[in-house]
């Protein structure tokens, strides 16, 4: 049986020497097509697609003035489909960080400086969530005099949080930002 | 352990050993009902929503520590009417009393309420959330009829969706190693943010629709009213109203020893009849609100400890 030959190996003047030649993977070259890279800013990956539009509303994207890129949809090997957005000319802090982890507990958030990777920063869920969220009990004292809303995390996976001044909890589904 | 300047707004913020001192405190108020021992304090009582047996008994409670009451029971004839904010009410009202009890039918207020006030803050209900000093005066009332809180198996029957008493209550005596009988139809049934709780903390409990199922398992029957004004159709609660009646003939079947407790009004719940039996706790419930609420002013305003 005829040997197989390897892949990225070639012989020169009878002297083995390899190669390592790295293949951008399909889906890769396509995320490329669909975003394209940002000089200075932030990526932010591995967003649950159900929670793409609720990031946009917890960083308040819709006011920035940089160009803002949002790809939802795209397969991912472990959340199954996720979004990403990029955010040139802002660079998050770990208090933004932080909103976000409410609704995709697994994003990942990269800051960028140069094209390149400055800094990765772990999303982190806080213990406590000030005027972010809105309770979702009508008659919640903070649903009817002005009052910051303020929630416990209770559980992380799946989310679950309970409101500081009617102590009722709400799932991810019943989110509504501010 | 100082309870001074302390709020009173939710169960949920006592641990076990807390409650038991202010059980212990309540003990030593109702051996010493004499005391004047808030003479010269003031108690606001702010009812933005109509109560009688939680603003009587405060009231009377602070009158037989010796201290005087301020307040109104109908928001309509306040500065609320004109428009102003709970959060400016309670400023207003620190700058007249030591101590401020409040009703309100907005769940949290009372939370507002103590983060606007330096002075201590007591809910008396807020909305369908927490009744505080309710569940002090149940814990109470199960602690001397039967001696113990520990390792009872305690029925709950009635609208255990909607009623406050029974969910404060359920959080109390998860302390205490108890067994829970919920008993009522599945629309009316226990939620599940409750029962889930109940398995994290490894807390048995059964569910049923049947008043009899467990009837001769029971020490504490808690029976609850089924509240009409939480029913937006009419319909619905004329299908729930008077399904199950706790009479002589239930009583036939339970222990000697079972006590049964009802947060009042009743509407037909219990039988007239039952309260003649030594199985009838619920008059005395009513009754041991008063040296809780003393105990727990007291409490609040650093004259017991």
């Amino acid at each position: 049986m005829a040997k197989k030959k390897s892949a990225g190996k070639s012989k020169i003047g009878g002297r083995m020497k390899v190669k390592k030649v790295r293949i951008p993977q399909k889906e890769e070259v396509k995320m490329e097509l669909k975003i394209s890279a940002i000089e200075e800013g932030t990526v932010i990956d591995h967003i649950p697609t159900d929670s793409t539009f609720k990031v946009v509303e917890i960083l308040d994207l819709e006011n920035q003035n940089g160009i803002v890129s949002i790809a939802t949809n795209l397969q991912s090997k472990s959340i199954g489909k996720k979004a990403i957005i990029k955010v040139a000319g802002k660079n998050l802090t770990q208090e933004e960080v932080n909103k976000i982890a409410i609704v995709a507990p697994d994003a990942t958030v990269n800051i960028i400086k140069n094209y390149g990777v400055r800094e990765k920063i772990k999303v982190k869920a806080p213990d406590s969530i000030e005027n972010v969220v809105k309770c979702s009990n009508p008659v919640c004292i903070t649903n009817n005099e002005q009052v910051p809303t303020k929630f416990y995390v209770v559980k992380k996976d799946p989310l679950k949080i309970k409101c500081h001044y009617c102590e009722r909890s709400m799932g991810k589904e019943d989110i509504r930002i501010i | 352990m100082d309870f001074k300047n302390r709020d009173i707004i939710s169960i949920n913020d006592f641990s076990k050993e807390e409650l038991l001192h202010i059980l212990n405190v309540v003990r030593q108020v109702e051996n010493r009902p004499k005391s004047l021992l808030l003479r010269g304090k003031i108690l606001a009582t702010l009812f933005f929503e109509p109560s009688t047996r939680t603003r009587l008994s405060f009231t009377s409670a602070m009158g037989q520590l010796g201290g005087e009451v301020i307040g109104f029971s109908n928001a309509n004839v306040t500065s609320i009417q004109k428009g102003e904010s709970l959060w400016d009410t309670i400023k207003m009202t620190e700058q007249y009393a030591d101590l401020i009890v409040i009703r309100h039918p907005l769940e949290g207020s009372a939370r507002l309420a103590a983060e606007a006030a330096s002075i201590p803050v007591i809910n008396g209900g807020d909305g369908s959330n927490q009744h505080p000093t309710q569940t002090m005066l149940d814990l109470y009332t199960i602690q001397k009829t039967k001696g113990k809180l520990d390792g009872l198996h305690i029925g709950f029957v009635g609208d255990l969706k909607y009623g406050r008493t029974v969910h404060s209550l359920v959080i109390a005596l998860s302390h205490f190693n108890p067994t829970f009988y919920f008993i009522a139809p599945d629309d009316l049934q226990i939620s599940e943010s409750y029962t889930d709780e109940l398995f994290q903390k490894k807390v048995k409990y059964f569910k049923t629709a049947d008043l009899n199922r467990f009837a001769k398992e029971l020490d504490v029957l808690y029976v609850t009213r089924i509240q009409k004004e939480r029913f937006p159709d009419p319909l619905e609660y004329e299908k729930f109203k008077g399904i199950y009646r706790v009479d002589v003939a239930f009583l036939r079947n339970v222990k000697k020893e079972l006590k049964i407790m009802h947060p009042l009004p009743r509407i037909g719940e219990i039988e007239k009849s039952v309260d003649s039996t030594s199985h009838a706790a619920y008059f005395e419930q009513a009754a041991n609100g008063i040296p809780v609420r003393k105990a727990l002013l007291a409490l609040a305003l650093g004259k017991l400890k």
